[in-house]
């Protein structure tokens, strides 16, 4: 819990402070990636306003402005021709601001969506326990829990840009979401099983509290190993897999390791002070 | 049925699924894998159409035009299955263009967005060797036709094309179908022929009719074209993204790799940790790849990178449901119960962990793929089928595994 807390407010503040860099398909803008032979200084005298970053694995660099039209395109590409020889582009991406504009509008409703939906879902499905809790706690529980989720790789991702110019695009969006989708699960198997504690209570003398400690300690072993798969094939990915995935990939990392322990340091003493309460 | 009759059944399946995704066996013959444009290489272009100078009951048949308009051009570019599609949100109209493995994307996007060139050509002779027509110019363009709409002949049942000019427009065409009666008058689109009418009689006052064998659909689709070529509705491109061969086939490899890799990794762990039990559930798994990718096939999804990324993260959830039931069955056996009772025991009782678990990743995999387009919808579907097939695998396949090869 303290950990949490911690971790929450750092993000907090660093959401806060330093905010996000976004991609170009939030704000609009263009991505240029070029194989040429020059280095990093050269095509930054080139373009003053670009933000450049080298790309060793394929041994190109990757230029950010803002948009370009096709003919402005057509001619920095003749201009850098004639300065630094041949070119090759790899990948020419440029998106106007209405798109983007829309693009991010949709990313946030989509976020709210999942939440609500996952949180209402655990409702539904926890509606036959009422005691001591009742079922719509349960989803209260899992939203906040999720936004706890969501939050952690948020602020990671806010201070990444700040020191590294990492954007936060679709696909991160996209990402989160994955992380909410999935960190639920090792919530739901402790739920359950404190569910299928309170069925076997038949008298009303029971301590709360110790039955969800041990619900916790009897699951831990498969929420565990549960999220251990998918970071054994994230980590495989991150290592291994393209390079335009791998913040996509560090971003379902990091979510699935704090929702595996969410589902342990946060749910469940949320449910048993939400008791006391 | 008997778990060794499923079990006959899962191999069947999977061995035909097998020679159905593998480009060695059958795959190709019978159904060639759909790469997405990020990892052949390849442009996905959206242009907005520019609706300004168009009344609101117009726009729907302008927008439909001009899409006809640019699937022409794309076509000349021989590109193999361009994709050409409309999009409305909110108030902007909208044309999204894809083209795969093309090489040299600014020439195509300079011909596509062209304004529309629309003429009316008539006769100048008739080449009586090659048996067709000569056209030449008669001055009248795109810009003097105000709009055309289909209407309906209920004298003959047939429908037809209402074409109207302004005053300019009226007197061009006035003398234009006074010199040609009984001749035909050509209509060209980008210089290609769309139509080409006889000319009955001298049409006075700028308000024409086409008639012909048109179906519903083909007088509609000409009507469109028209307004495409009259109308004021210039396209800007918004949009682009150009994707080069070599990135597209470098990020394939790599994530094929990481994803072998992982998976390989996973099952190690599922052996080593459970044993016995373990190596039925890297079995399952294996169906469970093969199975998944018939799928993908059979739906022809559109691979891409995302799409990809998103099966491989499947693969790492698909597993869970076995631990999950693994885990409860070795509860289950410390309670000192029969094996095979254990076993049932543990897909009973972790069956409603594993259901709400499934449904909580389906119901964010459907909403993204609402929310998203392009390349990243790949993503959000190839969850959506792995989580699906997964439930199939790693439950009955599991289970029939297990009934079948487990004795007390």
């Amino acid at each position: 819990m303290i950990i949490s807390g911690t971790l929450v407010a750092a993000s907090v503040a660093s959401i806060s402070i330093f905010g996000f860099k976004q991609g170009i398909d939030f704000v609009g803008g263009a991505l240029w990636q070029i194989k040429v032979s020059a280095t990093k200084e050269d095509l930054q005298s080139a373009l003053p306003g670009a933000i450049i970053t080298s790309q060793p694995a394929t041994g190109s660099f990757i230029l950010r402005t803002s948009e370009l039209k096709e003919n402005e395109h057509q001619e920095l590409l003749a201009a850098f021709k004639e300065k630094f020889g041949e070119v090759e582009e790899l990948r020419f991406e440029t998106i106007g601001p209405s798109i983007g504009n829309e693009l991010r509008e949709k990313s946030v409703r989509a976020f709210i969506y999942v939440l609500l939906s996952i949180s209402l879902y655990i409702a539904f499905v926890f509606r036959k326990v009422s005691r001591p809790v009742s079922s719509w706690k349960y989803g209260l529980i899992t939203l906040i829990t999720l936004f706890h989720d969501a939050l952690i790789p948020l602020g990671t991702f806010s201070v990444l840009g700040y020191l590294l110019n990492v954007e936060i695009d679709a696909i991160f969006v996209v990402a989160i979401l994955v992380v909410l989708g999935f960190s639920v699960h090792d919530t739901i198997v402790v739920f359950d099983r404190i569910r299928e504690k309170l069925k076997l209570q038949k008298s009303g003398n029971y301590d709360f509290d110790a039955l969800v400690n041990q619900g916790v300690n009897e699951t831990i072993v498969r929420s565990i190993n549960t999220s251990l798969t998918l970071v054994l094939v994230l980590v495989a990915m991150f290592f291994l897999g393209a390079a335009s995935l791998q913040y996509f990939i560090l971003t379902i990392l990091i979510g699935v390791m704090v929702g595996t322990y969410s589902s342990i340091f946060v749910a469940s003493p949320l449910l048993t002070l939400w008791r006391r309460l | 049925m008997k778990s060794r009759t499923i079990l006959f059944l899962v191999i069947l399946l999977t061995v035909a699924a097998a020679a159905f995704v593998l480009p060695q066996w059958l795959g190709n013959k019978v159904l060639p894998w759909r790469l997405g444009l990020d990892l052949i290489g390849g442009s996905h272009l959206i242009y907005e159409v520019d609706m300004s100078g168009v009344s609101a009951s117009d726009k729907d048949s302008v927008l439909a035009g001009l899409r006809d308009v640019m699937e022409r051009r794309v076509n000349v570019f021989g590109i193999s299955e361009p994709q050409v599609l409309t999009a409305k949100s909110g108030d902007s109209y909208r044309i999204l263009i894809e083209l795969a493995g093309i090489k040299n994307a600014q020439e195509a996007i300079a011909h596509i967005g062209k304004t529309a060139q629309l003429e009316f050509r008539e006769v100048e002779k008739i080449d009586e060797a090659e048996q067709k027509i000569i056209w030449k110019s008669s001055g009248l363009t795109g810009k003097y036709l105000k709009r055309a709409q289909v209407t309906f002949d209920s004298q003959i049942a047939q429908p037809e094309i209402s074409i109207e000019f302004n005053s300019d427009g009226a007197k061009l065409f006035e003398e234009i179908t006074g010199r040609n009666i009984e001749k035909p008058l050509a209509i060209f689109l980008d210089n290609e022929l769309i139509s080409s009418p006889i000319v009955r009689q001298k049409i006075i006052g700028g308000n024409a009719v086409i008639s012909g064998q048109f179906s519903g659909d083909e007088a509609k689709a000409l009507a469109s074209l028209l307004n495409a070529g009259a109308l004021p509705a210039p396209v800007n491109l918004v949009s682009q993204q150009v994707i080069g061969a070599s990135l597209g086939e470098n990020s394939l490899n790599s994530t094929m790799i990481a994803g072998l890799a992982g998976t390989i990794a996973v099952m190690l762990f599922m052996a080593f940790y459970y044993r016995k039990f373990g190596i039925f559930s890297v079995l399952a798994l294996v169906i469970y790849v093969i199975l998944t990718l018939a799928v993908f096939k059979g739906v022809t999804m559109t691979m891409t990178l995302a799409g990809i990324a998103g099966f491989v993260l499947s693969i790492g959830m698909a597993i869970d449901a076995n631990v999950l039931i693994f885990e409860r069955t070795k509860e289950e056996i410390k309670k000192g119960i029969s094996k095979l009772t254990a076993i049932e025991e543990g897909f009973k009782r972790a069956w409603p962990s594993i259901r709400d678990s499934n449904i909580t990743t389906i119901i964010s995999s459907v909403i993204l793929y609402y929310f998203t387009s392009g390349f990243v919808r790949g993503f959000a579907l190839s969850l959506l089928i792995g989580v699906i097939v997964s439930m199939f695998s790693a439950i009955t396949v599991t289970r029939a595994l297990l009934k079948t090869f487990v004795k007390n």
